[in-house]
C-alpha cells in the first residue's frame, strides 16, 4: 500500500452568494487521484463538500475542476504527478455559474446542444434499414464521438471565460458536436448557416487552448473548427462560389 | 417539517434513470405519443451505461453468416444456466439486431468490416463474433446516440434529482416523490406509469466497477412500494478488474481484451484457464493456444479460447490461483494482450486502435505500457442479474404501473450475464418498457395518491438533518461494503451469510441514526444517507436469496456446497416485503418452456 503521508488541499466552499478557500489535510498514499482525497475530506471532515463524480475511470467528464489552475478531470489527475510541498488548491470550473463548493452549473451547455440541427441520414443502403459506411470514413467523425463532455474545453475557452459570448458563441464542444454532424457520412443536414450566425464560429481566433486541456485527447482547433471555418468561408464568403451561385442558382 | 412543500409535475409516463434503458424507454413512450419526464440521479449522458466498454451483443450475422437469434437466445439460456426467463432471452435474442441498426439510423457509428457493415468482436459465452462497438467505448456511443435522439423528442428531463419514494393509490403506482440535488426541494411527479431503469447495486460492495449512482435505488423503491424481486442471489463478479493502484481497484478492465487475444496468466507464466473447462463447454473450447490464437483472428473453423469462458468461469479461476499463491505481486493474476506482437508485426498500434480506452486508462492510472507489458487484474463487482420480476413481454413488475427495464429489471440473464448482453436488454427491453408503460398509462385514468403518503416520504428524508448527534453515513457505508464483500461476495458459505445477516441488522439499526450536516442545497453528506436504506435493502435481498440457494450455479458460488444441484435448477428465488414487514424469499418454479425453444436449445447442443 506504501506510506501515507499528509497533504493540504485548498478547496473552494461556497455558493454564489459568496465563499472562501479552505484548508483539509488528509493523507495520501500510492496512485491516488486528486478524486479519490476529495473523497477521502468528504468521508473525514466535510461531508457536505459538494464535488460532481460518476465513473471515476476518465468516462463520464463528470468531476472537472480547476488544479492548482488548470483545467483536468479530477479522476484522472494523479497525486504523484502534482508538487504537494505546498497546498493543492482545487477550484470550481471559473466559466460557469457556480451552484455550491466544486459544482458548477452547466445547463446552458444542454441548451446550445439542443438548438443545434438533428442528424438527417440519408436513405439506407438496405433493405433492414442499415447503410454501408467504410472504416476510413467513419474514422474521423468517430474523433469527435470520443467527446465525454465535460466542458473542461468550454472551461478555457477565452471566448466564454473572459469575454462571456455565452448567448452568441456555442464554444469548442459545441464546433466538434457539430463537426460530427456534418462530415458524418449519412447526414444529409445543413449546418453552415448555423455556425456563421447562431454559434458564430468566427469568434474562435483558434489559440487551441481548448485542444491542450481535452482528456480525451480529441484535435478540437485542427481537425474540427478549422475545416468548419473553412466550410463556412467557402460557403459566405468566397467569390467564385458565389459567382457560381449566380449561374447555378437553386443549388446549395 | 411543517409547512414543508413540494412542487408537482405531470406526466403520463415517468421514467426513473437516464442511462440506455430509461433513455430508449423515454424515447418509445414519447414516440407514441405519451407526455414523458426522465428523472436521472446525475448529468444527463453520465449514467453508467457510459463505461461500458466491450459491445452491444446482437446476432447480426456480419462477420460469421452462421450467427441468428437462435443462437443468440441459445448462448444467453447456457450462460444463464437455464434459470433466465426464456421468454426475455427469445424476445431479446430476436430484436437485438433490429435495435442496434436503429442506433444508426439515430447517428451511431459503429466500427465496420472490410465491406463496409456493422463491425462484430468475439466475447465470453457468445458462440460467434457478436458485439457491435466501437473500440472500448461502446456505452458512450450508444448513451450519447441516445441522449442527442432524445433531446429533440420533447420528453421533460429532470437532471440530478433523486426519488426517494413510489407512490400508490391502492395497489397501483402513480407517481413518486424526491428532491433534487441543486436545491433540496421536494417534488412530486404524478404519473400514469412509472417505468425504473435505475440500474444495479454495486455500490454495496467494496471492490465494484461501479459508479456513487449504482445504490439499488429502483430494487429498493419497487420492494417498499410491494413490487417482487428476482434472483437477487446472482452478483456477476467481471473477472477483470484493475487492483493496482489501490485507489483504481476495481475499475473494469474489457473482456474485449481477451476478445482481441488478450490471456490470463499466473505468476509462473502459465496460461491457466486451460486447466479447468466446465463440461457445459467442453465441446466449444479449444485445447491448445494455437487454436485459440486462430479462433481470436477470425478462423471459422477453430474453438474459442479457455479465456474466454463466461464470467463467473473466468472470476473463479482467477481467485482459485490467487489464493493458490500463485497470483501476481498486487493480489491478481496477469492479464497480458501486450504478447500478440509474437503474431502480429505492428501489435503496438493494433492495440492502442482496438482498445485505445484501457490503453490509456493504465498508461495514466497505473503507469503501465499495456502494448510491452501485462496488466494486473482481480473480480471486481459488476453487475446484478437479479431484479424487479416483471413479465416478459410487457416489462410490468408484479405492481400494476410499474415497469422496470434494463439491469434493475431481473430474468433476461438467469444466473450469468453474457458480456454484451447488457447494452442488448437496455434497448430491447428500454423499448418494451416505454411501449407498453404508454399504453398502460392511455388505458387507465389517472390515479391519485393521498397526501399522507408525500408528508411520510417528506419526513423520512428530511430525518437526518434532527440527528445532530447521529452517526456520519460515510463510515456506515464503508461498514457495509467490507462487510458484504467479505461475507457475501465471490465465495460464499453459511456462516458467513449467517453473520451477514446479523450485520445488515446492526447497520440498519446504524443507518436510522444516520446524520446530515449542514444545509440541503448541494449536500452529498445528506445524499448518503438517503442511499443507505437502499443499499442496504438490496443486501439483504442478496443474502437471504444467497443462502436459501445451497448449491453453486453460475455467478453464485457456495464453498459449504460446490457442486451444481440439479433439484435447483427448475425455480429461481422471489424476494418481496411480507405483511409484517420482514423481508421473505420463497423459490418460484421456472414456467415450463415452450416446445420450440426447448428444441433449439437441444438442437444447439
Amino acid at each position: 500500500m506504501g506510506e501515507s503521508r499528509d497533504v493540504t488541499f485548498r478547496v473552494w466552499r461556497g455558493d454564489a452568494s459568496g465563499g472562501a478557500l479552505k484548508d483539509y489535510t488528509t493523507g495520501i498514499t500510492t496512485g491516488m487521484v486528486v478524486l479519490d482525497a476529495v473523497h477521502q475530506i468528504q468521508a473525514e471532515s466535510a461531508p457536505d463538500l459538494a464535488c460532481r463524480w460518476n465513473c471515476k475511470a476518465g468516462k463520464c467528464g463528470s468531476c472537472s475542476a480547476e488544479i492548482n489552475g488548470k483545467p483536468r478531470l479530477m479522476c484522472m489527475t494523479r497525486m504523484d504527478e502534482i508538487d504537494t510541498s505546498v497546498p493543492v488548491t482545487i477550484l470550481p470550473m471559473q466559466t460557469f455559474p457556480l451552484i455550491r463548493d466544486l459544482v458548477t452549473d452547466v445547463s446552458w451547455n444542454y441548451e446550445v446542444k439542443k438548438r443545434i440541427k438533428k442528424f438527417r441520414p440519408r436513405k439506407p443502403d438496405n433493405a433492414d434499414g442499415s447503410w454501408n459506411m467504410a472504416q476510413a470514413d467513419v474514422e474521423r467523425v468517430q474523433e469527435f464521438r470520443k467527446c465525454i463532455e465535460c466542458f473542461l474545453c468550454q472551461d478555457v475557452c477565452h471566448v466564454l471565460r473572459e469575454h462571456e459570448r455565452h448567448p452568441e458563441f456555442s464554444g469548442p464542444r459545441h464546433f466538434i458536436y457539430t463537426a460530427q454532424l456534418e462530415m458524418h457520412p449519412l447526414d444529409t443536414e445543413d449546418r453552415l448557416g448555423q455556425l456563421k450566425d447562431e454559434q458564430n464560429i468566427g469568434y474562435c481566433n483558434i489559440t487551441k487552448c481548448c485542444t491542450k486541456v481535452c482528456p480525451e485527447h480529441i484535435t478540437i482547433t485542427d481537425n474540427a473548427i478549422i475545416p468548419l471555418k473553412e466550410r463556412v468561408v467557402d460557403e459566405f464568403y468566397d467569390p467564385m462560389t458565389r459567382l457560381f451561385r449566380i449561374f447555378k442558382p437553386g443549388k446549395k | 417539517m411543517a409547512g414543508e412543500s413540494y412542487k408537482t409535475h405531470e406526466h403520463d409516463v415517468l421514467v426513473i434513470g437516464a442511462g440506455g434503458a430509461g433513455l430508449r424507454a423515454a424515447i418509445e413512450a414519447s414516440a407514441s405519443g405519451a407526455r414523458v419526464g426522465l428523472v436521472c440521479k446525475s448529468l444527463l449522458g453520465k449514467a453508467h451505461t457510459v463505461m461500458a466498454e466491450g459491445g452491444v451483443a446482437a446476432a447480426l450475422g456480419n462477420v460469421d453468416d452462421r450467427d441468428n437469434w437462435r443462437v443468440h437466445f441459445s448462448d444467453t439460456m447456457r450462460g444463464g444456466q437455464y434459470l433466465n426467463n426464456w421468454r426475455m432471452a427469445e424476445l431479446h435474442a430476436q430484436q437485438a439486431p433490429d435495435r442496434v441498426r436503429e442506433l444508426e439510423a439515430w447517428g451511431a457509428v459503429m466500427d465496420r468490416t472490410p465491406k463496409g457493415k456493422i463491425l462484430q468482436r468475439n466475447f465470453g459465452g457468445h458462440k460467434y463474433p457478436r458485439l457491435a462497438h466501437v473500440g472500448d467505448r461502446t456505452g458512450l456511443e450508444m448513451i450519447r446516440t441516445l441522449q442527442d435522439h432524445g433531446i429533440h423528442q420533447g420528453i421533460e428531463v429532470f437532471m440530478e434529482f433523486t426519488i426517494t419514494a413510489l407512490l400508490k393509490d391502492g395497489g397501483r403506482v402513480v407517481g413518486a416523490i424526491g428532491y433534487d440535488r441543486e436545491r433540496g426541494r421536494f417534488h412530486v411527479w404524478k404519473a400514469g406509469a412509472v417505468v425504473l431503469a435505475t440500474g444495479g447495486i454495486g455500490r454495496a460492495f467494496k471492490i465494484t466497477s461501479n459508479s456513487w449512482e449504482y445504490t439499488g435505488d429502483g430494487h429498493a423503491l419497487a420492494y417498499h412500494a410491494g413490487a417482487e424481486l428476482v434472483d437477487m442471489e446472482f452478483v456477476q463478479f467481471h473477472p477483470t478488474g484493475m487492483v493496482w493502484p489501490p485507489s483504481v481497484r476495481g475499475i473494469l478492465v474489457t473482456e474485449g481484451v481477451r476478445g482481441e487475444g488478450g490471456v490470463l496468466r499466473n505468476k509462473d507464466g502459465k496460461r491457466f484457464m486451460f486447466d479447468d473447462i466446465p463440461d457445459l463447454y467442453k465441446q466449444q473450447t479449444a485445447d491448445n493456444e494455437e487454436e485459440g490464437w486462430r479462433y481470436v483472428t477470425g478462423d471459422k473453423n477453430a474453438l474459442r479460447p479457455p479465456e474466454l469462458l463466461t464470467r463467473d468461469h473466468v472470476a473463479r479461476c482467477i481467485v482459485r490461483e490467487i489464493k493458490a499463491g500463485r497470483g501476481s505481486p498486487h493480489g491478481g493474476v496477469f492479464l497480458d494482450i501486450a504478447w500478440i506482437k509474437e503474431k502480429l508485426p505492428n501489435a503496438g498500434e493494433h492495440i492502442k486502435k482496438k482498445l485505445p480506452s484501457m490503453y490509456h486508462q493504465f498508461k495514466e492510472l497505473a503507469g503501465v505500457d499495456i502494448t510491452q507489458e501485462p496488466m494486473e487484474v482481480g473480480p471486481t463487482t459488476h453487475y446484478v442479474m437479479g431484479g424487479v420480476k416483471v413479465d416478459g413481454d410487457s416489462q410490468m413488475s408484479s405492481v400494476p404501473g410499474l415497469f422496470a427495464a434494463g439491469e434493475v429489471a431481473g430474468g433476461l440473464h438467469g444466473a450469468n450475464r453474457l458480456g454484451g448482453n447488457s447494452l442488448s436488454d437496455l434497448l430491447v427491453f428500454g423499448k418494451l418498457a416505454g411501449e407498453h408503460a404508454a399504453k398502460y398509462a392511455k388505458d387507465n385514468s389517472p390515479g391519485h395518491a393521498d397526501a399522507g403518503q408525500i408528508e411520510d416520504a417528506m419526513h423520512e428524508a428530511l430525518a437526518p438533518f434532527e440527528r445532530a448527534d447521529g452517526e456520519n453515513p460515510y463510515d456506515i457505508q464503508h461498514d457495509l461494503q467490507d462487510m458484504m464483500q467479505d461475507q457475501s461476495g465471490i465465495v460464499r458459505n453459511e456462516n458467513d451469510m449467517a453473520k451477514a445477516v446479523d450485520g445488515l441488522a446492526g447497520l440498519r439499526e446504524r443507518a436510522s441514526r444516520a446524520r446530515a450536516d449542514g444545509h440541503r442545497e448541494y449536500n452529498p453528506g445528506w445524499h448518503t444517507a438517503l442511499d443507505l436504506k437502499n443499499l442496504l435493502t438490496c443486501a439483504e435481498a442478496v443474502v437471504r436469496s444467497a443462502l436459501d440457494r445451497r448449491e453453486s450455479r453460475g455467478a453464485h458460488f457456495r464453498e459449504d456446497y460446490p457442486g451444481k444441484d440439479e433439484a435447483h435448477g427448475y425455480h429461481n428465488s422471489v424476494t418481496s416485503r411480507g405483511p409484517d414487514g420482514h423481508m421473505s424469499v420463497v423459490r418460484r418454479d421456472i414456467p415450463q418452456i415452450r416446445d420450440e425453444l426447448k428444441q433449439i436449445i437441444e438442437e444447439m447442443g
